[in-house]
């Protein structure tokens, strides 16, 4: 019954906003059943469908989750794509700094290296910089509210601004190549590069990105799960979310859980570099996240701020994200920015809880409980 | 280093301030009401599409500029539902809109213009490159005077800083913030429309480019006030505006500022301000409270 509940709201709360989308689909003059065919059924085909799927999936898990552990502790990180921008530079200058020689984008093979360390330490080395450069920018915020009792909404909304300019200015003046069209940074090293799966399940092709991050994805649901509900820190944590002077009364310093919840926060956000970076593009690409730290947020209260809800709600954004792609190209007047659209009406409906306890409430369902 | 500080520049920062002070006028409205808006960005883009759509149909770019205000409230009329009726998370209802408000005229431009996101060029001459100009000008004295001269102002700040004893004084305390959130899509609205029929000629995807959040910065920057606003709003713009103007110019050691610099200025100021470095800037009381009627 209390999984039929949690069920529900987040359900409903699809189901109307593609009700919503279809019939704005439908004003704007096409058939929005088509649209969901193409929208929904090219993520089910294998190996292309799924494969892109989870690999869209993958930085909303991160995302996702990063949301979901600031709002355990009643704080919304708006700032998780300052913090995986500023992430995703220092990875790549890790890579960059100790990946050895690289093909430059003329072909030519060049170093840029300090020196050359073997992947054994270099991967772990940069696995690690994307969590600790996440959380470090994520932990500003939070110890400016700690300290200063300053919003941490218009923080990571201005850290947000900070972060994107400055990754852009470092890569444009110090790490771009010169003569390269493209606002990125010089490829980093072979040795940090992350497998592809499809170099371990047979009929998987390699072109398609889905990498080790998505298992690291997979990996940080379930610590973020222990971390919450096992831990005394985790604890702490969703006693300040829940009511702070009674967490401040019980003994709880609340201005350290807000610290620690940010920098957790940030750290989970900041892993969306793995992916991206290791994983993927082998370069830090200026503007690279599709709002991934916006989406997290809708995939976090999809999933109400729980790993497994997350783990969910992200794959049914990653379908989304790999079926607009679709809907672009095949579509008459339809674009895929349905998706932002959908995303937007799913985050108002989760948001208006109280609308369905309204109008439902009375078949009996969800009267006994306040959820 | 004189040379850059001319009458265009000045000129040029006032044009720049307009639409951050259209919206950041918008906002004081409704954060002064104790609502949040965040939405800022989105109800700019609503105001922009519109009336760039409008204008292109109808050839007057008053029309234009009143669709657009009509989109700006209806959009902020969702943001007031959510936050006020249904008692919806202030920040998450307001992110949702400036998501919402990136598809929306994406998709409506792709399907009515054949774009992917941007309206057709509209005529010179239906441009209204000053009015708003103006307008954002007296809109301060006009904030000011209603707000603190008015008996609705009066009730606007009770409603923000101790909705109970508004509400124990007779104001319908939901009301007056009804009123509020939808000012603040109508301003908010004029400033996106002076961004797409005043300063350029067309709509493109995302025109705004955070400008709702500088809007919000200023806000808060001059500490939810009309006068200080406006100040802070002209700040901006001058950054942004000499950041135009020094490209390839100002070379103070040899090399330029890169523009990135610059553009984050208003950012760090507002951190500090926020953070009580210079002068506490104090958010309306009952900002992002929702307000129940005890039964």
């Amino acid at each position: 019954m209390k999984l039929l509940r949690e069920l529900f709201f987040p359900l409903v709360a699809v189901l109307a906003a593609f009700v919503l989308g279809g019939i704005f689909v439908w004003i704007i003059g096409d058939n929005p059943f088509e649209t969901y065919r193409l929208l929904i059924g090219s993520a089910f085909s294998w190996p292309d469908g799924i494969g892109y799927t989870l690999f869209y999936a993958t930085p909303l898990i991160f995302t996702g989750l990063a949301v979901a552990v600031a709002f355990r502790c009643g704080l919304l990180n708006i700032g998780a794509e300052g913090q995986l921008y500023v992430a995703a530079f220092a990875t790549a200058w890790v890579g960059i700094k100790f990946g050895g020689t690289v093909v430059d984008v003329f072909g030519t093979p060049v170093n840029y290296s300090w020196m050359t360390l073997p992947t054994i330490i270099l991967l772990p080395l940069a696995i690690l910089t994307a969590i600790v450069v996440g959380a470090v920018w994520g932990a500003i915020p939070g110890v400016l509210k700690a300290r200063f009792g300053s919003h941490e909404v218009i923080n990571t909304i201005m850290l947000n601004f900070i972060a994107i300019a400055l990754v852009s200015y470092f890569t444009q003046y110090h790490f771009k190549q010169a003569g390269d069209p493209i606002l990125q940074s010089v490829p980093v090293g072979a040795g940090v590069h992350l497998p592809r799966l499809g170099s371990f399940i047979p009929g998987l092709p390699e072109r398609i990105p889905l990498n080790i991050a998505f298992l690291l994805a997979l990996l940080a649901c379930v610590l973020v799960y222990i971390f919450l509900w096992r831990t005394k820190w985790g604890y702490a944590i969703r006693a300040t979310g829940a009511n702070p002077t009674a967490a401040e009364y019980g003994g709880i310093s609340t201005g350290k859980q807000i610290v620690l919840a940010m920098a957790v926060s940030g750290g989970l956000a900041g892993m969306v570099a793995i992916n991206e970076v290791l994983g993927y593009r082998y370069r830090y690409y200026d503007g690279f996240s599709a709002n991934y730290g916006f989406t997290g947020i809708a995939v976090a209260l999809l999933g109400r701020n729980h790993p497994v809800g997350v783990l969910l709600s992200a794959l049914l954004f990653g379908m989304l994200i790999r079926g607009g792609i679709f809907v672009d190209a095949f579509s008459g007047k339809v674009s895929k920015d349905l998706v932002e659209v959908l995303q937007a009406i799913v985050i108002l409906f989760v948001a208006c809880e109280a609308l369905f306890r309204g109008s439902f409430g009375r078949f009996g369902l969800l009267k006994r409980s306040k959820v | 280093m004189t040379e850059i500080f001319t009458i265009a520049l000045i000129f040029s920062t006032i044009r720049t301030a307009t639409p951050l002070l259209l919206a950041a006028l918008g906002g004081l409205y409704s954060e002064r009401a104790g609502v949040i808006n965040i939405a800022l960005e989105g109800l700019m883009l609503a105001g922009a599409f519109t009336a760039a759509a409008v204008t292109h149909y109808t050839g007057s770019p008053w029309i234009g500029l009143l669709a657009g205000i009509g989109a700006g409230m209806f959009v902020a009329a969702i943001h007031a539902v959510a936050c006020i009726r249904f008692n919806a998370d202030q920040v998450v209802s307001g992110t949702a809109i400036n998501i919402l408000m990136t598809g929306v005229p994406a998709m409506l431009s792709g399907a009515l213009f054949l774009s992917s996101g941007s309206t057709p060029q509209i005529p010179k001459d239906d441009l209204i490159p000053w009015t708003p100009v103006v307008l954002a000008l007296l809109l301060v004295g006009v904030t000011w005077y209603v707000l603190y001269r008015t008996p609705y102002g009066l009730r606007l700040r009770a409603v923000g800083e101790n909705p109970e004893a508004a509400d124990a004084a007779g104001v319908n305390v939901n009301g007056v913030r009804y009123s509020a959130v939808l000012l603040s899509g109508a301003l908010a609205a004029i400033g996106g429309a002076y961004l797409s029929i005043g300063q350029s000629s067309l709509f493109t995807r995302n025109m705004t480019s955070g400008r709702g959040f500088i809007a919000l910065a200023a806000l808060i920057f001059g500490k939810w006030r009309p006068v200080q606003t406006m100040l802070a709003c002209l700040l901006f713009g001058f950054t942004e505006a000499i950041s135009i103007q020094m490209q390839g110019v100002f070379k103070p050691w040899g090399e330029e500022i890169p523009v990135q610099f610059i553009s984050i200025v208003p950012y760090v100021l507002t951190i500090v301000v926020l953070a009580g470095f210079i002068g506490l800037s104090r958010a309306p009381r009952a900002l992002g409270i929702p307000y129940q009627k005890e039964k």
